[in-house]
């Protein structure tokens, strides 16, 4: 019997799979006794919302797809038919329409905790990348999906889009016809878009799981960005957090369903309403919520070819942050300079994404090269530049011993290494 | 640090509302109304509904299609089985007989509404050359939604003498450019309701526009109600796993 894995199962049922595929085994390792710090704040809840957030995208996407057709003749109608005629088909819809944004916004937040405590770092830097590769599909997919109701704002974004690879010297106009399969947006491009839309998601998975993979190597960073240095230091991540992630994700839950419920359309436009017409250019064209920074970029730089760069640019520049960032320290708490700049970071796109939102004229021209410059100056300079001079506060010992006295005497409650606030 | 998580809710919720300004922009001019079916427990007005199908089927249905409704859809605003299969068998529609010659036969529920136009060009072509565009999702189709048929319906009158109309064009305050291709279509007493109710353009324009409303959105009050019971539980379980989280981490030092 060699080669067979020595369970620890009791049941016999689980113990004869599990000798012979050990995967209860490994669930038990990965999510049951898994180590984990035991300082996590609330802000390590969204990895574990993104998840579920692409499980619900999935499942609605999957009964979507069952009563959508993908003809520029009938795609806008089938969509309404999924509205009217299948039972709890808008429920199903709007799921999935809101649920993009919350998925955007769970992992913006998400990235965000990265940056804030410098999860990116050493020896975190291929969960980080492979991240960001989710982020560039996350990004491919909802656009393809935005296009498949087929009303003037996916006719004419997905126009827009694909018109930008024009951009390219030389082989940029046969790219453009390429991706369109014929010489304008057609029915040829709704299919394929409709193809790719469905493949996207189950590839995310395969990332998603690399990601996950990734970090259980690692083990996780946590609040304070300091190794962990033994048992005393982590919790078995069941039942621990799998609670915490359940108090924010019953939360999160109902955030969402307020939108679902009594926002429907919070996120959407109603151009987006009318059947797409090839004849009539809608009084602007505005992406989704979740792009519109990078849509601000792009028209922030007065060439084609360099804001189509530029646009590209600032996420590719996502992938080199681990080694533009110069600092030893991972935490942003104990990084007394450079969070401010973080906080200018965050300042910097939300102003972008207002800037995207509208017609680039007046006063939204200069904040949207006001925001651009100072996104890539972030990354390019300050990053590396304040690494090098900050000073950064003394680290704690350990997760478990977390207060080092600064100055002799012992810090008052609610020193700056207070490892994490009573939830 | 919930301070934190604070402070990224705020940074979205800023965003989100500065995104939507361009819309709120436009909409400034717009007279808000109190819409029965407005707010997370609104529900339509099946007296108001059923007056504005009659201004529907009276008035706009001479020009505008409504393709996505079927006539059981009438059921939500409160029509009887009866009353709504009157109504389809009052409209005859285009069809292929046993003999596969086109032949005309009465509505049935389940059809949908007939289209005033064979298609856009003809609609076109009756219409001074703009397109009378199709009603059934009008409400969602606008920025300002109902508030902005209402004042589209309410928002004709005579040009001012310093702007020179198109040809055919009518001046209306709230559409775009102020020219609209559409006459007035509501005028005193241009229905006769018949619950008595006077039919002054401010009536028929409520009316119309609360009946648009439910056809956009056949699904809203069950919607709603289906909504309060989700959000609902989700928010009491929150509470639940909360109070189990306390307990599960009571023992820790940290
Ligand atoms: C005589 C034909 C006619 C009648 C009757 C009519 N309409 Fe119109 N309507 C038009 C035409 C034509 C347009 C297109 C105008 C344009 O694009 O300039 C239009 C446009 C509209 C629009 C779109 C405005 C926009 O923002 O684009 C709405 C909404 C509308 N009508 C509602 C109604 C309602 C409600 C009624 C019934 C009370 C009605 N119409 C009756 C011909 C008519
Ligand atoms: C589909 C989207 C994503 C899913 C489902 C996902 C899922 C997860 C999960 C479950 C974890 C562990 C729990 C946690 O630490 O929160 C995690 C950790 C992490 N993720 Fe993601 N993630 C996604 C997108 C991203 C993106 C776009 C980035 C960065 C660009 C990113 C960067 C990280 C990093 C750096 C960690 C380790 C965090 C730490 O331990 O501090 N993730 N992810």
């Amino acid at each position: 019997m060699a080669g067979l894995h020595k369970s620890d199962f009791e049941n016999p049922v689980i113990n004869w799979i599990d000798t012979r595929l050990p995967i209860f085994t490994m669930l038990q390792k990965e999510y049951g006794v898994f180590p984990t710090p035991k300082n996590f704040n609330y802000f390590w809840n969204f990895g574990a919302l993104a998840m579920v957030t692409l499980m619900i995208m999935i499942a609605t996407g999957i009964f979507l797809a069952m009563n959508y057709t993908a003809h520029t003749s009938m795609a806008f109608d089938s969509v309404q038919r999924i509205m009217r005629d299948v039972n709890y088909g808008w429920l199903i819809r709007y799921v999935h329409a809101n649920g993009a944004s919350m998925f955007f916004l769970v992992t913006y937040i998400h990235i965000f905790r990265g940056m804030y405590y410098g999860s990116y770092k050493a020896p975190r830097e291929l969960l980080w990348i492979l991240g960001v590769v989710i982020l560039l599909i996350m990004m491919a997919t909802a656009f393809f999906g935005y296009v498949l109701p087929w009303g003037q704002m996916s006719y004419w974004g997905a126009t827009v889009i694909t018109n930008l690879f024009s951009a390219i010297p030389i082989v940029g106009e046969p790219i453009v016809t390429w991706l369109w399969g014929g010489f304008s947006v057609a029915n040829p491009t709704l299919n394929r878009f409709f193809s790719l839309h469905y493949l996207l998601p189950f590839v995310l998975i395969g990332i998603v799981f690399l990601h996950v993979a990734a970090l259980h190597v690692t083990g996780s960073n946590n609040p304070l960005g300091i190794d962990v240095k033994g048992p005393q230091d982590t919790l078995p991540f069941h039942p621990y957090y799998t609670v915490k992630d359940s108090v924010g994700l019953c939360l999160f839950l109902a955030i969402f369903a307020f939108f679902v419920f009594f926002a429907p359309n919070f996120f959407g436009a109603a151009d987006n309403e009318i059947p797409a017409n090839p004849l009539v250019t809608p009084a602007e064209i505005v992406p989704e919520w979740y792009l519109l920074p990078f849509y601000a970029i792009l028209r922030s730089v007065p060439s084609k070819l360099g804001g189509v760069l530029m646009m590209f640019g600032s996420i590719g520049l996502l992938f080199v942050v681990p080694w533009l960032d110069t600092s030893p320290v991972r935490s942003c708490k104990f990084r007394p300079v450079y969070r401010w700049f973080l906080g200018l970071l965050v300042i910097a796109c939300v102003v972008l994404g207002a800037v995207g939102a509208h017609r680039p004229e007046g006063i939204w021209v200069l904040l949207g090269r006001l925001g651009t410059i100072y996104y890539f100056l972030h990354f390019l300079v300050i990053l590396p530049v304040v690494g090098k001079l900050e000073r950064p506060l003394p680290l704690p010992e350990s997760i478990s011993k977390p207060v080092l006295p600064r100055g002799g005497g012992p810090l008052p409650a609610g020193a700056a290494a207070k490892p994490m606030e009573k939830a | 640090m919930m301070r934190w998580v604070s402070l990224a809710a705020a940074a979205a919720l800023v965003s989100s509302l500065a995104v939507s300004a361009p819309v709120q922009a436009q909409e400034t001019s717009l007279p808000r109304q109190n819409w029965s079916f407005a707010g997370p427990f609104g529900t339509f007005d099946r007296a108001a509904a059923q007056r504005g199908f009659q201004v529907y089927k009276e008035v706009c249905s001479t020009c505008h299609s409504m393709k996505l409704a079927y006539f059981r859809d009438l059921e939500g605003i409160g029509l009887s089985e009866e009353q709504i299969k009157a109504v389809a068998a009052s409209v005859t529609l285009p069809d292929i007989g046993d003999d596969g010659a086109p032949i005309e036969r009465p509505g049935l529920p389940a059809d949908h509404f007939r289209s005033p136009f064979a298609n856009e060009k003809a609609a076109r072509a009756a219409n001074n050359g703009a397109a009378p565009p199709d009603l059934s999702l009008i409400i969602k189709a606008r920025d300002g939604g109902a508030d902005y048929l209402y004042a589209l319906l309410t928002g004709f009158s005579t040009a001012p003498a310093t702007m020179k109309m198109g040809d055919g064009m009518n001046y209306n305050k709230y559409f775009a450019g102020n020219q609209i291709g559409m006459v007035a279509p509501l005028s005193e007493g241009r229905v006769e309701y018949a619950d008595g109710t006077p039919a002054s353009v401010n009536q028929m324009a409520k009316d119309v526009t609360t009946f648009l409303a439910y056809i956009s959105e056949p699904e809203t009050e069950m919607r709603k109600a289906l909504g309060v019971k989700v959000v609902l539980f989700f928010l009491l379980m929150t509470g639940v796993t909360y109070a189990v989280k306390r307990k599960v981490w009571a023992d820790v030092d940290h």
